[in-house]
C-alpha cells in the first residue's frame, strides 16, 4: 500500500471509529432534589431589601454610580463584581400601571439562574465552577479558577462578573447563599423579601407554587408564601395577578433553578428567548465527536508519523536536515 | 544544493529598526508592569459585557494563526513530500516559534489569576469537557514540539552535537506532532465559540462547522504568511526574490481557498444567515469587507502570470491575511454580544502590548536570522 492510500485510509478508519464512538452529548435535566428561587414579578415592590441583604450576607462591597455626588449609599445598577444580585425595574410610556407592558412598568430580579445545564461549568477549563451533584447549586472556587473569563464570556444570562479593578482578582456570583446552610439558613435575598416575590425551596416546590398561582382568575382573593418553601408558614393574603402565559426558566436550555413569573414578555424584562437545547451540549458534542477517547487524534498521528518517518528520512539522505 | 544549506546572515544587531522595536517591546513591558501591580483593568477597556478584548482575540487567536507558516509548510514538504519547499521551512518555523511562544507568554498577561496556569493541566483540576482546555493543552504541547524541530539550528553552536544527533533521530515523530497539535488547536480555537451559542451573530456562529472553517483559513494564513515573510526577508535582507517556488505554491491556496469558500458561503445559505449581510449593520458591513479580503485572491491567484508576478502574489497574500484577521476579529469581537449596553475598543495602553508584543517578535526573527543559520544562503547578494 502506498502512503497516500495509507493516509487516506486510515482517515476514513478515525472518521468511522470516531463517529461510532461519539457519544452525542444531551442536554442535562433537572435534579431531583434541585434547589432554586421563585421570583415573581408582580409581587415586588422593587424595596431592594433582597439587595440589601445579599451584601451584608455576601460581604460584599458597595459601589457607587460613576462621578456621584452623593457615596453614602449602595447604588448598583446592575450586578458586577462587587453585587450579587439587583431589581431592575422595565418602563414603558407614561408608566401608569405596575405590571403591564403598554404604559406600564414592572420589576424583574438578576442573579445567578443556576442553570440546570450550566454553560459556564462546561466552559471552565480548571473545574473552578461547579454544579452540586445533589442540590444543582452552581458555585464558584476562586482557589481553582485561574481568571480566564471564559465563563463570563459564555453566560447567555451575563452572570459570573470579574473583579477587573484588583490586583489579585476573582469571579463572584450567586452561590444561592450555600455558606449559610451549615446555620440552618437559606438565600438572604428570599429570607428578607416582605412580600414573598423572591421564594425559596426546592425547584419542584417552587414550580407546583407557580402553577397555583398561573391557575387562579387574576383578582381573586388568594394567599402568598414568604421566604422559604416548607418553613415557617409567613403566608399573608392578597389577590392573583394576571400573568403573561410563562413559566421563566421551565425549558431554556433544558431549564434553570431559578423560575420567574411576570406580567410583562419576559424579552422585555431583559431574559432571552433560548432553546430548549444548551450551548453546553452542543459544546460537548463537538468536542467528543473530534476527541473522544483521543480516536482521531491517535489515529490521525499514526498516519501522520508513518508518512513523516519516509520523508524526513528521504529528506535527510537528500542532505537536508528538518 | 549545497548553496541552499542555511547560514546565518551575519551583520550589525543594532540597527534603526532594530531600535525602535525595542522602544515599542519595552512600552509594552511598562504597560505590562502596570497591569500586574494594578490589574487589568488600570490597562485595558475589558468590561463583563467584552471580558476578552484584543490580547485574547489578536494576541492569541490572529497572533497564533498567524504563525502557521510552520505547520503548512510542514504539511507541504513532509506530508505531501514537496521537497522542493524545503527552503521555505526553517524561516517559516523560526517565524512561528516565536509567534506561538509569545501567544502563549501573552495569555499570561490576560489571565486574572495567572498563578493557578497550571491548574489547566493538573489532574483534578482539569476539565476535559472545556474547549478551552483542549486549546491549552495543544498550543503548549505545539510550542515544545516546535523547539525541538528548531532546536538543529541552535544546538550545533551550543556544543550540545550529541544531543542535536539524538533530536534529528526523533525528528519524524516531531514533525508528525508539529501536523497534529496545530490542526487540533487552530480548529478549537474557532471551537471556543461554539459554547456563545446566540451571543455570535448568525453571521459568524457556524456551529460545528467552525472549527472547519478556523482550520482551513489558519492553513491558508501560514500560506498567506510564508509569502508576505519570504518577501519582506528578500526585500528588507536585500536577498533574492523566491518568487518562482512561491508562485507555485499560490496555486496550492487557490485552491484551499475556494474549498473554504464553499464551506463558508454554503452554510450561510444553508442556515439562511446570509439574509443578514444584506441588511445595514456594523456586522454586514465588516462580514462583506472580511469577504471581500478572500474573494479578491480567488481572482488575483487563478491566472498563473498573476501568480509569478511577486507585487500581486504579495498583494493575494496580504488581503488573505487579513481576511483571516477579520474573520477572527469578527467572530470575537464585533459579532459578539451578550446584552444591550455593553461596546469595547481597546484602551491605548492595550493596544501598547499588543503592538509590543508584534515588535518583540520581528526583533526576535532578526536576531535569530542574524546569528543562526535559518536562512538558505545565497552566493551572491543584489
Amino acid at each position: 500500500m502506498d502512503r497516500r492510500n495509507f493516509f487516506k485510509s486510515s482517515l476514513a478508519a478515525g472518521a468511522a471509529l470516531s463517529t461510532g464512538r461519539a457519544r452525542a452529548r444531551e442536554t442535562r435535566s433537572i435534579l431531583p432534589e434541585a434547589l432554586g428561587l421563585l421570583y415573581d414579578s408582580t409581587l415586588c415592590i422593587g424595596c431592594k431589601a433582597c439587595v440589601a441583604a445579599c451584601k451584608r450576607e455576601n460581604d460584599m462591597p458597595p459601589e457607587f454610580l460613576p462621578r456621584t455626588e452623593q457615596p453614602y449609599w449602595d447604588q448598583p445598577l446592575d450586578i458586577s463584581g462587587k453585587t450579587l444580585t439587583v431589581i431592575k425595574v422595565y418602563r414603558h410610556g407614561t408608566m401608569d400601571k405596575k405590571d403591564q407592558e403598554e404604559n406600564g412598568y414592572a420589576f424583574i430580579k438578576k442573579s445567578c439562574m443556576h442553570c440546570v445545564d450550566p454553560s459556564c461549568v462546561s466552559a471552565c477549563p480548571v473545574s473552578a465552577m461547579q454544579k452540586d451533584p445533589v442540590n444543582g447549586v452552581v458555585s464558584y472556587d476562586k482557589d481553582a479558577c485561574i481568571g480566564c473569563r471564559y465563563c463570563v464570556a459564555a453566560c447567555p444570562f451575563g452572570v459570573p462578573r470579574f473583579t477587573y479593578d484588583q490586583t489579585f482578582p476573582q469571579i463572584n456570583k450567586c452561590q444561592l447563599c450555600k455558606h449559610r446552610w451549615k446555620d440552618g439558613g437559606y438565600s438572604a435575598c428570599a429570607e428578607v423579601c416582605p412580600t414573598g416575590a423572591t421564594l425559596y425551596g426546592k425547584v419542584t416546590e417552587l414550580k407546583a407554587e407557580a402553577t397555583r398561582r398561573r391557575a387562579l382568575k387574576p383578582g381573586a382573593a388568594t394567599t402568598y408564601p414568604r421566604g422559604k418553601l416548607g418553613g415557617p408558614d409567613q403566608s399573608y393574603p392578597g389577590v392573583a395577578a394576571k400573568y403573561v402565559d410563562r413559566l421563566y426558566g421551565e425549558t431554556e436550555f433544558g431549564g434553570t433553578q431559578m423560575v420567574f413569573l411576570a406580567g410583562v414578555p419576559f424579552e422585555k424584562l431583559g431574559y432571552p428567548n433560548l432553546p430548549p437545547r444548551s450551548d453546553a451540549a452542543t459544546s460537548e458534542t463537538m468536542q467528543n465527536t473530534l476527541y473522544g477517547g483521543l480516536v482521531m487524534p491517535i489515529v490521525f498521528l499514526g498516519a501522520l508519523t508513518y508518512i513523516a518517518k519516509r520523508n524526513v528520512k528521504d529528506d535527510e539522505q537528500g542532505g537536508h536536515h528538518g | 544544493m549545497a548553496e541552499h544549506a542555511p547560514a546565518p546572515l551575519g551583520g550589525k544587531l543594532l540597527t534603526p529598526v532594530t531600535a525602535v522595536l525595542g522602544a515599542l517591546s519595552l512600552a509594552a513591558a511598562a504597560v505590562i508592569v502596570v497591569r500586574f501591580i494594578y490589574g487589568l483593568g488600570a490597562v485595558t477597556n475589558l468590561s463583563d459585557g467584552f471580558p476578552w478584548g484584543i490580547w485574547i482575540a489578536y494576541d492569541v487567536v490572529v497572533g497564533s494563526a498567524l504563525a502557521c507558516g510552520g505547520y503548512t509548510m510542514a504539511i507541504l514538504v513532509y506530508i505531501f513530500n514537496r521537497g522542493e519547499y524545503h527552503p521555505l521551512v526553517r524561516p517559516a518555523l523560526l517565524a512561528s516559534l516565536f509567534g506561538y511562544t509569545l501567544a502563549g507568554v501573552s495569555v499570561i498577561f490576560d489571565l486574572g489569576r495567572y498563578w493557578n496556569v497550571w491548574h489547566m493541566f493538573w489532574p483534578g483540576y482539569s476539565q476535559v469537557h472545556s474547549v478551552m482546555f483542549e486549546v491549552a493543552l495543544c498550543i503548549s504541547l505545539y510550542i515544545l514540539v516546535m523547539w525541538m524541530e528548531f532546536s538543529p539550528t541552535f544546538l550545533d553552536q551550543l556544543g550540545f552535537s550529541g544531543l542535536k544527533k539524538k533530536i534529528s533521530k526523533l525528528m519524524f515523530l516531531f514533525v508528525a506532532l508539529g501536523v497534529l497539535l496545530p490542526s487540533m488547536h487552530q480548529a478549537s480555537l474557532g471551537g471556543l465559540l461554539v459554547i456563545f451559542g446566540a451571543q455570535i451573530h448568525p453571521l459568524w456562529q457556524a456551529g460545528m462547522l467552525i472549527p472547519l472553517e478556523f482550520l482551513m483559513t489558519a492553513v491558508l494564513l501560514g500560506f498567506a504568511v510564508v509569502i508576505f515573510e519570504a518577501t519582506l526577508v528578500a526585500v528588507g535582507f536585500n536577498r533574492a526574490m523566491e518568487t518562482a517556488l512561491l508562485a507555485k505554491m499560490a496555486g496550492f491556496m487557490h485552491g484551499l481557498l475556494i474549498a473554504y469558500l464553499v464551506v463558508r458561503f454554503g452554510d450561510l445559505i444553508l442556515r439562511g444567515a446570509i439574509v443578514s449581510a444584506f441588511k445595514p449593520s456594523l456586522e454586514a458591513f465588516w462580514f462583506w469587507i472580511e469577504s471581500i479580503c478572500f474573494l479578491v485572491p480567488v481572482w488575483t491567484l487563478s491566472s498563473p502570470a498573476r501568480r509569478n508576478n511577486a507585487g500581486t502574489l504579495f498583494a493575494a497574500a496580504l488581503l488573505l491575511l487579513l481576511g483571516g484577521f477579520l474573520l477572527r476579529i469578527n467572530a470575537f469581537l464585533v459579532g459578539y454580544e451578550t446584552g444591550e449596553g455593553w461596546s469595547y475598543f481597546p484602551a491605548f495602553p492595550e493596544l501598547i502590548v499588543t503592538i509590543g508584543v508584534i515588535a518583540f517578535e520581528i526583533l526576535a526573527y532578526i536576531v535569530f536570522v542574524k546569528t543562526l543559520p535559518v536562512l538558505p544562503a545565497q552566493s551572491a547578494t543584489h
